[in-house]
């Protein structure tokens, strides 16, 4: 065996996935997972750890999965994070914890992501739960929103004693996990329901359907229900357009609203009363992980997609798993392109797309270097549906409802990111309600550092 | 689960339903709407609020059966539960939050077409209760079609009826019947209109024509309805506006009401063919599909 490689993880024929629902990648087995285990140098001053936006003690915990002991694995693991089995198949490992391992400067880094899965889905299959619940301290604490930033935050206060309830505005808890995050990628009857159960088994309560800012507002929680302190993970917010002409025709949706459909309304299923409608040809407008999940889930419902976006390949923002995957799966790339246009039939409905050819100029504010459109270079392509991956902006409830809590010019809430501490005192937010849209993993470590931020808090309170 | 207490038929394809839901009836206001969810993969349906009891935490909605999973809920009784509620969403009216010495300066009348009649009931009786009497005009086809005409009257100054077809009150819309009672020398400061969304377009024309600022109730598709997904989308003032945390209300004369409409007609096929199915089966499934 050749140290300076991965051992491969087994995943679905992209000719038989692009057709399904079910998860791509397989995992590893036991075999599979010790070897890759043994690639680990166990660095004295371990890199990966200081990459990991939790802190998971990744050393330790792939040391005991190559000595045989896996529920010793899990514990390491449980130390840190409420949602491993996610975590293990969502995070950008490329850009974090891999992106810093030793072994990858001469050959692959450790498939750290990989192992942590195996772990986790070893753990859950056989029901073992990891973290256990503190003592009670007789403290309550309320999170809004029970996505990731939400869990991880519950279930952090919940080791630590404190009487945890979350509420949730949908009618099943997870957040994006469930309504964003595909099927595919994250399988949610066997993956996420069982997560959140284990946070539920701290003796965190979920109370769904309850809307904070209208049903109960952060104040009401602070003053009249008995919360001692209140964490915000509300979430991204309202999905962002490019205001060009055609884009309220109908057949244009927001990346949002197609992938929502699908994943917490399950319109793709026979017996869901929620419809969707999919196009021939379909135009996704983007390149992040939102945009890739909506391209593939389009693919799987029988269109032939086109992801548009505007700078190159090199700065496409997904995870690059997810740009290798959907390739595989035939998704076609139209880079440097970004529409100008969408043209509508007499009813209405989206029949094509203008496009220009761009070019990249010098880096902008971002760093990157800015797309500029080709003079005269453009096309029209044919289409029956777009859909628009660009991003969110913040759902201005919260803010409109608490008095004392502060945001930024962007409308998000200001928090600090040692401690999730906002304007308003005894309330703390992180995730994308805090930095925008970001990733499952920056919104847990934010959810994990409020949690400390709120012990503290209470503790001297 | 949320139990409902109560169904009546109200007309035609109209039903009234009584629903216990304690948190949306804690806090709902005049304007603001909730969603529904039968069966666990039921759609989220946004229903405005009709009536409420703080007391009783229930809340009333009134809804027309339009596809299959309204069907369903024409079909369910008293005792039966909603799987999933959720409210209230949506910004309350304007006029909760004005000061009442200024409301009460104002002359205001509402215009109910259809079903619209519901929503506009909640808002008259606000303001009944504030002491401020409103006039009503209310619209429908025909006479079996007219709907809260006696809860209105109780609540109302006046309620002038108009049916397209003459079969009660004026023969007429809605319109004709406002322009009427201007040349009568009515003078009203504001207007509230309620109803189908070409019902809103053409008493916004006319209010326009009038001078009289219009408040209109819209209710595009949702998902979510919390502010998320962005299907509820409009264009107001030639800006991207979402109805459900932006309204569901808005300055009608900055509406695009066209837009609107075809917004709505997006999943007709696919409502059809669920009622269909619903209706007889599963016998019309993939075999007469619209082509699109």
């Amino acid at each position: 065996m050749d140290v300076l490689k991965r051992v491969p993880v087994r995943e679905q024929d992209p000719k038989v996935r692009a057709t399904n629902f079910e998860e791509v990648c397989l995992g590893y087995n036991d075999e599979e997972a010790k070897a890759e285990a043994e690639r680990c140098l166990n660095c004295k001053n371990a890199q990966c750890v200081k990459g990991c936006p939790v802190s998971i003690h990744i050393p330790d915990f792939i040391q005991k999965v190559k000595d045989g002991d896996i529920k010793g694995a899990a514990d390491v693991i449980g130390l840190s994070s409420a949602l491993p089995a996610v975590c293990g198949r969502v995070c950008p490992q490329e850009t974090q914890c891999e992106g810093k391992c030793i072994r990858g400067f001469k050959g692959e880094p450790i498939s750290i992501g990989k192992l942590e899965r195996y772990v986790a889905d070893w753990a859950r299959e056989h029901d073992y739960v990891a973290a256990k619940p503190g003592k009670p301290n007789g403290k309550r604490v309320a999170i809004v929103g029970s996505g990731p930033s939400g869990l991880t935050c519950a279930g952090d206060l919940a080791k630590l004693g404190y009487d945890v309830t979350i509420f949730e505005a949908f009618h099943q808890p997870g957040g994006v996990l469930i309504y964003g995050i595909p099927e595919f990628r994250l399988p949610k009857d066997r993956v996420v329901r069982p997560e959140i159960e284990n946070v539920k088994k701290l003796g965190v309560k979920i109370d769904t359907n309850v809307i904070i800012g209208r049903s109960v507002t952060v104040d009401e929680l602070l003053n009249e229900e008995g919360f001692d302190a209140v964490f915000i993970g509300s979430g991204a917010g309202l999905p962002r357009f490019m205001n060009i002409p055609g884009e309220t025709a109908n057949g244009v949706y927001s990346a949002n609203e197609f992938l929502t459909r699908n994943n917490l309304m399950k319109a793709y299923r026979e017996d869901s009363d929620t419809p969707i409608k999919v196009g021939k040809k379909v135009v996704v407008v983007g390149g992040g992980n939102v945009a890739m999940d909506a391209a593939r889930t389009a693919l799987r419902l029988g269109a032939e997609v086109h992801v548009v976006y505007r700078r190159s390949e090199e700065e496409l923002p997904a995870r690059r798993e997810e740009v290798h995957h959907a390739k595989q799966e035939g998704i076609i790339f139209d880079l440097l392109q970004n529409p100008v246009e969408i043209y509508t039939d007499e009813n209405d409905w989206v029949k094509g797309i203008k496009i220009q050819r761009m070019a990249l100029g010098e880096p902008d504010a971002s760093g990157r270097r800015r797309p500029e459109p080709i003079p005269g270079d453009v096309y029209d392509m044919e289409c029956d549906m777009v859909i628009m991956s660009l991003g969110t902006s913040p759902n201005p409830l919260i803010k409109d409802t608490t008095k004392g809590l502060d945001t930024n010019k962007h409308g998000c809430i200001i928090a600090k990111e040692e401690n999730g501490e906002t304007t308003k005192q005894g309330v703390y937010a992180g995730g994308d309600a805090v930095t925008g849209a970001a990733t499952v993993i920056l919104a847990m470590g934010a959810g994990k550092a409020a949690a400390q931020g709120i012990d503290e808090y209470l503790r001297n309170k | 689960m949320y139990e409902i207490l109560k169904v009546e038929h109200l007309v035609d394809k109209d039903w009234l339903m009584v629903i216990k839901a304690p948190f949306v009836a804690a806090k709902c206001e005049p304007g603001q709407f909730m969603i529904a969810k039968l069966g666990e993969l039921g759609e989220r349906i946004p229903f405005t609020i009709a009536d409420y009891d703080r007391k009783e935490e229930t809340i009333t909605i009134v809804f027309q059966v339009v596809g299959a999973s309204t069907e369903k809920m024409s079909h369910l009784k008293a005792g039966d539960s909603f799987t999933d509620i959720v409210g209230p969403l949506g910004k309350p009216s304007d006029m909760i939050e004005t000061p009442l010495e200024e409301l009460k300066k104002e002359s205001i009348i509402f215009i109910a077409g259809g079903v619209g009649a519901a929503p506009v009931y909640p808002q008259v009786k606000w303001l009944h209760e504030h002491g401020i009497e409103a006039d009503v005009i209310l619209g429908a086809r025909n006479k079996e079609l007219l709907i809260m005409e006696e809860d209105l009257r109780k609540v109302a100054a006046n309620v002038y009826v108009c049916t397209d077809d003459g079969s009660y009150g004026d023969k007429g819309v809605v319109t004709d019947i406002l322009k009427k009672l201007v040349e009568g020398g009515k003078k009203y400061t504001k207007c509230i209109a309620i109803g189908p969304v070409i019902m809103m377009k053409f008493a916004c024309l006319t209010t326009k024509a009038l001078n009289i600022p219009t408040i209109v109730s819209m209710n595009p598709i949702m998902i979510d309805g919390t502010g998320m997904c962005g299907a509820c989308r409009l264009i107001v003032d030639g800006q991207v506006k979402f109805a459900c945390v932006d309204g569901p209300e808005f300055d009608g004369h900055l509406v695009d009401f066209d837009l609107a409409m075809k917004r709505q007609r997006q999943y007709k096929d696919e409502e059809q063919r669920a009622m269909l199915e619903l209706q007889e089966g599963a016998t019309h499934s993939g075999g007469c599909e619209a082509d699109h």
